[in-house]
């Protein structure tokens, strides 16, 4: 050695560590050649079986869904037996003839038949030609086995709704996943053929109730039928899901919205909990959760009722006289009036060289902000919003949630606008009118709310000020672990809002149901408090609203909350093309209101005014002892 | 400098050894890949003439890397680095995605993978760190290489490539290893940690709940599939079974033949070639890379300085760890995680940079007796 420096003694010793890799790898290596020769060697015979017979077919098992239940456990989803058609390509000797006997035998539509057998795919895995045979149908296969090679019959599960068409835009339906969600990472797992939730609860939260698929893998004999299974991972069932809903509330919310159009919404305003969720017309998930032809599907996208769009979460509405509860905030909040201010209306405001027509003809007199909010007197509030400006309302709209999502957890919740004059030159890329913050100030103009967001807003009001995300699911019940998982209640915040005014405006509120524009929701039950809306569906109306044709009629808006202290339920109604909202909107909240009660009568309902306001810790920590 | 210079002198035994094991190795991937893909009707050309390209552009690499002193090249790793870093960065953006990873840029036919040509910067820049770090204290042997590392295995992870990203931490941690760690406790809880991995990994992974295993593994990868993975383990275990002792014979796999076996020239290369082979088959092959290993543990442990034994020592770890895992996976007795079988599964990255660290290991050889002249 030249040279014995630190430097090489340092290299001896690592070098003297390269024995940790020689005999690590030495070992596993080892270790290898034992499991290959395991495999080889001693389980050698039973492979070479497998791969001589070249026999083994893969057959994907479906996992159940998880079940949805309503607050009280009633069954809103579950899955029953169901035949499914498969084939393994593998076993298929003439394909045309395949295609013919099974167009033959249970008329199969030849071109989607044909579309499905080119897929792409492994050859040893079985594919699902078709769901839900019926018992005929999968009879006739099983009787012509012999002459379909490699095709079988499997009965798994398919999704039922019992209540057919009660909550179906909240419950949504299922499909096949498609190509494209196949592509994503929150279907990672799937397979072509994978059932999942297309719309609603069942998608929002298809992650939980999906289950997890397993498979079998069989010996099959010549024809491709199985003879033997040789493994086996059974499928995980999903996870069931509570919802917040009260089926019996639903039901009746959907039943008085009757044959109308529109939505009725109610939520616990302490934890944001959604009660019911109508929206009317609906559809039938038990049909749009089988397979449909194109034909059906397009008569259900082009019906002029939409029946697909969730009123509740997706109709987007101008909120009409409603909106005078956000006006009155903004105006009282930003100094612009205070309690006592009055405004005179003599039927009209007149405005350059405009005139804004109040809805009574005659005027309501001398006003302060009370008494405009109980009468809905529309001069009172197109004169704060002219003195206030349309940024003043648009921060308070925001503030109030609207023209933002509420969070609730269903996909493609639409937000509405609050028009600014920022947003009118991003959206129409036009300067703002002075005269628009006039029909701004009642809820028109390009004002426009979902009866989601309204019902929040109200909530919130009856909640002095603490607001909640309206959420549909209560728990949800692992079926791994057998535990129920208890949602808690999201907070959202809490308004900025000086409590005298909420307070006054609660006041008001509760006006208007003994005393103003919404006396036919007065109950003797319990006391109510709320705003009626009356939208204009159209800015240009060539006559009297009576001689109108329906479409073109006004949409009738009540926003309310019971009781008026310390409130259980808010219920927000929109009908629409149903005229005004006291008398179309504000009956259907009370005998939604009064039912609840009835189902639930554990605090006190009558109360005389609003109480002074609560901390919102004892809101929030309030629990629920009614169910 | 005395230690310039002197390749000239004519290869001896021990390299030729060298290179005849490497080139057996070669031609039995070859030939599997060959034996599944030579009936495949497709466009352009077969993959058995393309993996005879990347062979010789390996080659290539393999001489360049042997012909310039390793000293010089370990004076670029830090650029190296920071080029590899750019391109994994890069790849995320403008990469090309297969199976929900995006992983390689296209260069005309062929497919470039970043983390490939990572792997062996990462060992340049390792063994040039400790080789010019007074390595003393944990700071400075564990804590800084494995700073220098992150940045890597991040964005390796980030496409995401666990196969890759488990070869980067077995090079750093081999590395670290062979540097000495001053904690015995912790010297040997790595070791175990690495070498016994795939072993105890089926027992923790066993004490999982089917649906823990699955959101870990959908999470890891995106493009898991139960039904499809499952199937690939299956009938890569009947390959592998079926050849029994003496095998199928030459083109004569069934499993692979009849396309059951999916991947049949890439990540399952060994599974087919283990029911063409059989045991004794797998043992040569084995005893080839055991013989590789040995090879380079020679060189390693007669390098005559730091740098040069920490070369070696990371190649071998990057070869050997890859080797395990691959036929570990193909075995059924690891979860399929995606790394190459070194020098037979079909990819023109992976070929080169490994026949360039193989080339770079030789360069450590044939300076080490240059001090003694």
């Amino acid at each position: 050695m030249l040279d014995l420096s630190p430097q090489q003694d340092e290299l001896r010793e690592l070098q003297g560590h390269l024995t940790i890799l020689k005999v690590g790898l030495l070992l596993v290596v080892a270790l290898l050649a034992i499991r290959l020769w395991h495999l080889q060697v001693r389980e050698g015979q039973y492979y070479r079986d497998l791969s001589e017979n070249n026999r083994t077919r893969s057959v994907i098992l479906e996992p159940a869904r998880g079940l949805i239940y309503d607050r009280n456990g009633v069954l809103l989803a579950n899955n029953v037996p169901s035949f499914n058609l498969y084939v393994t390509l593998e076993d298929v000797t003439d394909r045309e003839a395949l295609i013919k006997r099974l167009v033959g035998l249970i008329g199969l539509d030849e071109a989607s038949l044909r579309k499905r057998l080119s897929e792409r795919g492994a050859k040893l895995l079985a594919r699902k030609l078709k769901g839900g045979l019926t018992l005929r149908e999968a009879a006739l296969i099983e009787s012509h086995r012999l002459d379909l090679p490699g095709v079988m019959v499997q009965a798994e599960s398919q999704r039922n709704y019992p209540a057919r068409l009660t909550a179906s835009h909240l419950l949504g339906y299922v499909g096949e996943v498609s190509a494209d969600q196949l592509e994503k990472p929150e279907f990672g797992g799937l397979h072509q053929g994978s059932v999942v939730g297309q719309y609603g609860v069942e998608h929002t939260y298809d992650r939980f109730l999906r289950g997890r698929a397993g498979q079998k893998v069989i010996e099959a004999d010549a024809l491709g039928h199985e003879k033997r299974t040789v493994e086996v991972q059974k499928p995980e069932a999903g996870d069931d899901l509570y919802l917040t809903i009260d089926l019996r509330l639903q039901k009746l919310a959907e039943d008085l919205l009757g044959g109308e159009a529109g939505a009725i919404v109610a939520v616990d305003p302490a934890t944001g909990e959604v009660l019911a969720l109508a929206s009317r017309p609906a559809f039938d998930p038990n049909v749009l959760s089988r397979e449909l032809t194109p034909k059906q599907w397009e008569d259900i996208v082009q019906d002029e009722g939409h029946p697909l769009t969730n009123r509740a979460t997706q109709g987007q509405y101008p909120p009409g006289s409603t909106f005078k509860i956000v006006m009155a905030a903004a105006a009282l909040e930003t100094n612009t009036i205070d309690p006592a201010t009055t405004i005179r209306c003599f039927g009209s405001y007149q405005f350059g060289r405009r005139l804004y027509k109040d809805w009574k003809a005659g005027g309501h007199g001398t006003m302060d902000v009370s008494q405009a909010i109980v009468d809905s007197c529309d001069v009172f509030f197109y004169t704060i919003g002219q003195r206030m400006g349309i940024e003043a309302i648009a921060s308070y709209a925001t503030q109030f949630g609207l023209g933002r999502e509420t969070g609730i957890e269903l996909p493609s919740e639409r937000v509405g606008i609050v028009p600014s004059p920022a947003w009118k030159e991003k959206a129409r890329s036009e300067p703002w009118l002075p005269g628009e913050t006039i029909s701004a100030s009642i809820g028109q103009g390009y004002v426009t709310v979902t009866p989601l967001q309204m019902t929040s807003l109200i909530a919130t009001v009856g909640n002095n000020g603490v607001s909640f995300r309206p959420r549909l699911i209560r728990a949800v019940m692992e079926r791994t672990t057998g535990r129920l998982q208890e949602l808690p209640a999201v907070a959202r915040g809490q308004l900025a809002i000086r409590p005298e005014t909420l307070a006054l405006i609660q006041h008001a509120l509760a006006g208007v149901v003994t005393e103003g524009t919404a006396r036919r929701a007065k109950s003797s039950l319990v006391t109510i408090a709320g705003k009626t809306g009356t939208a204009q569906a159209v800015a240009a109306r060539p006559g009297p609203e009576e001689d109108l044709p329906k479409k073109l009629r006004d949409h009738a808006w009540f926003i309310s909350y019971a009781p008026t202290v310390t409130p259980r339920i808010a219920v927000g109604v929109l009908v629409e093309h149903m005229g005004h909202g006291g008398s179309a909107a504000a009956p259907l909240a009370k005998q939604l209101i009064e039912t609840f009660i009835k189902l639930a009568p554990h605090e006190p309902l009558i109360a005389d005014s609003p109480s002074p306001a609560r901390s919102p810790m004892t809101v929030m920590a309030r629990q629920e002892p009614r169910d | 400098m005395i230690d310039r210079v002197i390749s000239s002198r004519a290869p001896d035994n021990f390299e030729w050894r060298y290179v005849a094991i490497i080139g057996a190795i070669l031609s039995l991937g070859l030939l599997s890949i060959y034996s599944v893909t030579h009936a495949q009707p497709g466009s352009g050309v077969p993959l058995y003439a393309r993996q005879m390209l990347w062979v010789v552009m390996g080659g290539a690499a393999f001489l360049v890397m042997l012909v310039f002193d390793y000293h010089k090249i370990a004076r670029l790793s830090y650029l190296f680095y920071v080029v590899a870093l750019v391109l994994l960065a890069v790849v995320l953006v403008i990469g090309k995605t297969s199976r929900g990873a995006q992983r390689w840029f296209p260069i005309g036919p062929f497919a470039f993978q970043p983390a490939e040509f990572a792997k062996v910067v990462l060992i340049l820049v390792l063994a040039s760190y400790y080789a010019s770090s007074p390595r003393e204290g944990w700071r400075q042997r564990v804590v800084l290489p494995g700073l220098i590392m992150a940045p890597g295995l991040l964005l390796i992870l980030k496409q995401p490539d666990l196969g890759s990203g488990l070869s980067f931490l077995a090079i750093y941690v081999s590395m670290l290893l062979v540097v000495g760690v001053r904690s015995k406790a912790l010297g040997v809880l790595l070791l175990l940690a690495l070498m016994l991995f795939p072993f105890a990994w089926e027992v923790m992974w066993g004490a999982l709940h089917d649906y823990q295993r699955e959101r870990i593994l959908t999470f890891v990868n995106p493009a898991y599939d139960p039904g499809g993975k499952g199937y690939h383990a299956l009938q890569s275990r009947i390959a592998i079974g079926s050849g029994e002792l003496l095998g199928k014979g030459l083109y004569g796999g069934t499993q692979s033949q009849l396309k059951f076996l999916p991947e049949g020239h890439t990540d399952f290369v060994f599974a087919v070639f283990a029911e063409e082979w059989g045991f004794l088959g797998v043992l040569l092959l084995l005893g080839l890379f055991l013989g590789l290993i040995m090879l380079s543990i020679e060189i390693a442990s007669r390098a005559k300085d730091i740098l040069g034994a920490l070369l070696a020592a990371g190649v071998i770890a990057m070869i050997g760890f890859s080797m395990v895992i691959n036929i570990g996976m193909t075995a059924g007795i690891f979860p399929i995680v995606g790394i190459p079988l070194p020098l037979m599964s079909y990819g023109g990255s992976a070929i080169v940079t490994t026949m360039a660290a193989l080339g770079l290991l030789l360069n450590v050889k044939r300076r080490r007796l240059t001090l003694f002249y």
